[in-house]
């Protein structure tokens, strides 16, 4: 009895300090101003709990950040988690055994109720396993205005899509840039897709991502789509800027009347202090149908051979979801939290609307990753890329986007 | 060959001092010069300036104000993610991947020179050609391959992984050079140690080594550059604790916090090149002369 | 690989052969696994896998052609090719042309002639990337060339190379060139210093002037300098990726796109393996065409010691 009780007492002694002092290699693409101080949340959480947060920043972006990702679980040596957009991103690398099966943690704190909209853990779901913890919900169909560009123009705040254009004039002749947009693929792509859902309905948006219809692709509706994207292409045509922070600072500075960007803005808006609602407002969904995708972040923990590790790996997944570090983190973010239960009454206007949305279960949709595989996703922003700077015909731009959509997969 | 380079110029010789040849002469290096410089001055005027100042005036006005804080914060306040520490951790870490590739790379080269050039054998010349080629694979097409090969000889995510990486890749403009260098050398002498009995290490270590300095030096460079230099292999087979230099530049340039901080971006990209940048300055002159018995002989 | 070839050649001495050199074949083992295993090995699966479907992990599901019909028919590969055209052509003649004139001034026996060649040489130091965010400082409309010409009063001034998409290959190239032509002007200087002085005598006493004598004698004789450079340009040209990147991103849209960067994008952003592999093929394809023949006149066509 004696002896094994100092035996169990070693070994705790033993086994303690392993266990709390793991250290954890987590990679991630999180370096602008507002993402920083979100991702300084999750580590602090961490080291709380007595552990010790490994940064593995690469900035950069997604591009930069997911050949180095991938090489390394594929060579074997990974990182001991790393954010991925979740989707259809990691389904082969869970097909190949690369990820490790966090089912019992979640569980063990009742995920699947928690967790809303649920489609989020159903894309963290493969073969009725769990294999990434989700973090946040961004989606991308927002408008952010600047009262200042529209006070100097002498106009309104608009209340939407349509008011904007129609007050696109004004700001020129104030000797402002209507839209700011970055100019890169993915950002003028979810101008494309939010302009969609604003101009052809929720409807014809499922239909052609998520159901490839060819027809509802080459019809009326997304005909006049592309046209408005090529409106708003005269809009933008004075935007030279790179980097979509880059192009949130030109509206935050009065620069630019507004910019078409996912919500994660808003934690621009929030390092620089400004307040929603009095320096600047967004409109979901343009302010034209009042829908908002759930995509987001998902962290993911490659397998490693290592009991402790594995062990660090499902006790960092359940912190992922935990109320605590939901509420920090997402208050810092911009982004909304996963679970329905906590309280963000701290959240400022902008976050409110988008909560309730979300609360009122419609106009929920799931976000373009778990529809579009990355190679379709490419191809489209390619072609985004093209349409935004050149002078490429809308209807070109919609038949070679038919093109895409037919050999989508 | 070796000593063609230190004998100076060969062409005719100048006639007076200002003569409208020389006036042409002069002005044409010197307007020359300015395109080769100017980005220089630009990321030096750049990097001294407050950010108002760069917002207020263009490019190339000196500053009005000298200011070092921009150095300081690229050294060691940038941030990415949550680290805060700038350019300064990454500058260890490229040291430590620095030294041991580039003695293997070039002793490698070295000896596959020495066995191009004096001690052919059936095949040779194929496996130089395949080198050659190799030497045009753009180094992306590549990576998927190399991850594997690692992973199966274990060395993924280790120094040596990397070394190796480099090693390889340095291969075959080095080869080449050594090749070159070592055919220049008299066959008789050559002749005259294998007569001596001398076998091939006693060849190289003996004849070869002390005469192929000037190689030696060209290999050195181009490698300290090549290697100091590199992104791509040292963020793939490193890890956050090792990064090189150039990747925290990469972090600390493409972590826009708020506004584009020109000159912090300045000062790092300065203080990431000053390596490469000292030894050129310092060793230019042995660098031609390397180049001159290296690479002439085609 | 050796022995195969000994056993063809000489089957009697087949000991003999393979022992004989023994030391120099063991000693070029890493340069042959190099070559055998790394760039024909790398190579044989890369084209391999881009006649089959995989997408973010490599897989052997043979789909034919059907990844290079999808890129021949893509825009942005078509534009990436004619950019890497337009790109290779005007950096070969002209770090060439350039390379070669400053050797020629830098050998008429001037003053400074070190600080002019550290000058000229130091870019080559300097990583791409740094060069790209130099040059795309510079020409940046707004505090660069553009705007300091107009402050001087040229109002109408227009240099703006990286934000128009049809000259913005030229912004990249004046950064391209401006890293890598000193080092051709380094060889290029070491092949003039490496001609017989009696030859530049023999064209005064015939009367020839200094230009003539250049492009008539010179340049003829320096042929190998000339092969030399062209494959140190040619290889820069192909991999041609980190500056695009740093520079433009690809952009304005995709109007600076380059292959390599194609390729990158292809296989780890749009998770579609077998396309990118199927484009870093048709780079490999094309760089064979060229240099066999090269190589075959270099290697192939005359015994050497």
């Amino acid at each position: 009895m004696k002896l094994s009780t100092k035996l169990l007492a070693a070994t705790a002694m033993v086994a303690a300090p392993a266990v709390h002092a793991a250290e954890l290699e987590v990679t991630h693409w999180w370096t602008s101003g507002g993402e920083a101080a979100a991702v300084s949340k999750l580590a602090e959480a961490w080291e709380a709990a007595g552990n010790t947060w490994i940064d593995g920043a690469i900035a950069g972006s997604g591009g930069t950040a997911r050949p180095i990702i991938i090489s390394r679980i594929i060579g074997g040596d990974p990182m001991a988690a790393t954010q991925l957009n979740h989707g259809r991103q990691a389904e082969e690398l869970i097909e190949a055994g690369l990820l490790t099966d966090l089912t019992e943690v979640a569980e063990a704190n009742n995920w699947a109720d928690l967790i809303n909209p649920p489609s989020l853990l159903d894309a963290c779901t493969f073969e009725g396993r769990v294999y990434c913890a989700p973090l946040n919900i961004h989606s991308a169909q927002w408008l952010w205005l600047s009262h200042d560009a529209f006070e100097t123009a002498g106009v309104d705040v608009p209340a939407d899509w349509n008011e904007f254009v129609a007050a696109a004039p004004a700001l020129e002749e104030a000797g402002l840039l209507p839209l700011a947009m970055g100019q890169q693929g993915w950002q003028q792509n979810i101008a494309f897709g939010t302009i969609t859902i604003g101009i052809a309905g929720v409807d014809n948006w499922l239909a052609v991502n998520r159901d490839k219809n060819i027809e509802v692709a080459e019809g009326p509706a997304y005909t006049a789509v592309f046209e408005a994207v090529e409106a708003a292409r005269a809009l933008a045509a004075d935007s030279s800027v790179q980097d979509w922070n880059l192009a949130t600072n030109l509206v935050i500075t009065g620069q630019a009347g507004g910019q078409i960007m996912g919500d994660w803005a808003q934690g621009e808006f929030q390092v620089a202090e400004q307040v929603a609602g009095e320096d600047y407002s967004c409109l979901p969904g343009l302010g034209l149908n009042a829908v908002l995708d759930t995509g987001g972040d998902a962290f993911y923990f490659p397998v490693i051979d290592d009991e402790e590790t594995r062990a660090a790996q499902l006790e960092m997944a359940a912190m992922l979801v935990s109320p605590e570090v939901q509420v920090d983190f997402n208050l810092a973010k911009g982004s909304l939290p996963v679970r329905g239960d906590v309280d963000l009454s701290a959240a400022n206007d902008c976050m409110q609307k988008g909560l309730a949305i979300l609360a009122s279960g419609e106009g929920i949709l799931p976000s373009g990753d778990m529809n579009l595989s990355a190679d379709t996703q490419t191809q489209v922003e390619d072609l985004m890329a093209e349409f935004w700077s050149s002078d490429l015909s809308a209807a070109d731009a919609q038949a070679r986007y038919v093109d895409i959509i037919r050999s989508a997969d | 060959m070796v000593d063609v380079a230190m004998s100076g110029p060969r062409g005719p010789k100048p006639k007076k001092a200002f003569s409208t040849r020389n006036i042409m002469l002069y002005g044409t290096l010197i307007l020359v010069s300015v395109y080769y410089l100017l980005p220089l001055y630009v990321m030096i005027v750049t990097s001294l300036k407050g950010m108002p100042e760069i917002r207020l005036g263009n490019v190339f006005s000196p500053p009005l104000e000298i200011t070092t804080a921009a150095w300081t914060k690229a050294w060691s306040e940038a941030c990415t993610g949550i680290n805060c520490d700038g350019l300064s951790r990454g500058f260890w870490n490229s040291v430590q991947i620095l030294i041991p590739s580039v003695v293997l790379s070039i002793a490698v080269a070295s000896v596959n020179g020495y066995a191009l050039s004096h001690w052919k054998f059936k095949g040779s010349e194929l496996f130089f050609t395949i080198l050659i080629i190799g030497a045009f694979i753009p180094y992306q097409t590549m990576l998927y391959p190399i991850v594997i090969l690692l992973r199966e000889i274990g060395l993924m995510g280790d120094l040596g992984g990397l070394v190796l990486v480099h090693t390889v890749f340095g291969m075959p403009i080095l080869t080449l050079l050594f090749r070159n260098y070592f055919t220049s050398i008299p066959e008789e002498l050559f002749k005259a140690a294998r007569v001596d009995g001398a076998r091939f290490w006693g060849i190289y270590f003996r004849i070869m080594l002390p005469m192929a300095l000037p190689i030696f030096v060209v290999a050195m460079i181009l490698q300290v550059t090549g290697i100091w230099n590199d992104f791509l292999f040292g963020v793939i087979y490193t890890k956050p604790d090792t990064y090189p230099m150039t990747v925290q530049l990469n972090n600390i340039v493409n972590s826009v916090q708020g506004v584009k901080e020109y000159n912090v971006n300045m000062a790092a990209t300065l203080l990431t090149g000053l390596v490469p940048l000292v030894i050129y300055f310092a060793s230019g002159k042995l660098f031609v002369r390397g180049i001159a018995a290296g690479a002439v002989k085609g | 690989m050796s022995d195969h070839v000994s056993e063809q050649s000489a089957p009697a001495k087949r000991p003999v052969q393979l022992f004989r050199n023994m030391s120099a074949k063991i000693a070029s083992i890493p340069m042959i696994l190099t070559a055998l295993v790394v760039f024909v090995g790398g190579t044989t699966w890369t084209v391999v896998h881009s006649f089959t479907s995989s997408r973010l992990l490599p897989k052997l599901d043979f789909v034919g052609l059907d990844q290079y019909e999808r890129l021949w028919s893509t825009p942005r590969w078509l534009i990436s090719i004619e950019n890497l055209a337009i790109y290779g052509l005007c950096s070969m003649i002209l770090t060439l042309t350039i390379g070669f004139t400053l050797a020629a001034l830098l050998d008429r026996k001037i003053r400074f002639e070190n600080t002019f060649r550290t000058i000229f040489l130091y870019p080559f130091a300097l990583s791409f990337v740094v060069t790209g965010l130099a040059w795309q400082w510079i020409l940046n409309p707004d505090f660069g060339l553009q705007q300091v010409v107009r402050d001087w009063g040229w109002e109408s001034f227009a240099f703006d190379p990286l934000n128009n998409s049809k000259i913005v290959i030229f912004g990249i190239l004046i950064a391209g060139i401006w890293q890598g032509s000193g080092l051709i002007m380094c060889i290029m200087l070491a092949g003039l210093r490496g001609i017989d002085e009696d030859i530049w005598k023999a064209a005064r006493v015939d009367g020839i002037g200094t230009v003539k004598t250049y492009l008539r004698v010179i340049i003829p004789m320096m042929r190998p300098v000339f092969i030399t450079s062209l494959v140190l340009i040619a290889s820069g040209i192909i991999k041609l990726y980190d500056l695009v990147v740093a520079q433009t991103n690809g952009g304005p849209g995709i109007s600076s796109e380059v292959p390599a960067k194609y390729v990158i994008e292809y296989m780890f952003r749009a998770q579609n393996l077998a396309q990118g592999f199927a484009a870093s093929t048709m780079m490999l394809v094309s760089v064979v065409v060229i240099l066999i023949p090269w190589a075959y006149l270099e290697f192939g066509g005359r015994k050497r010691g």
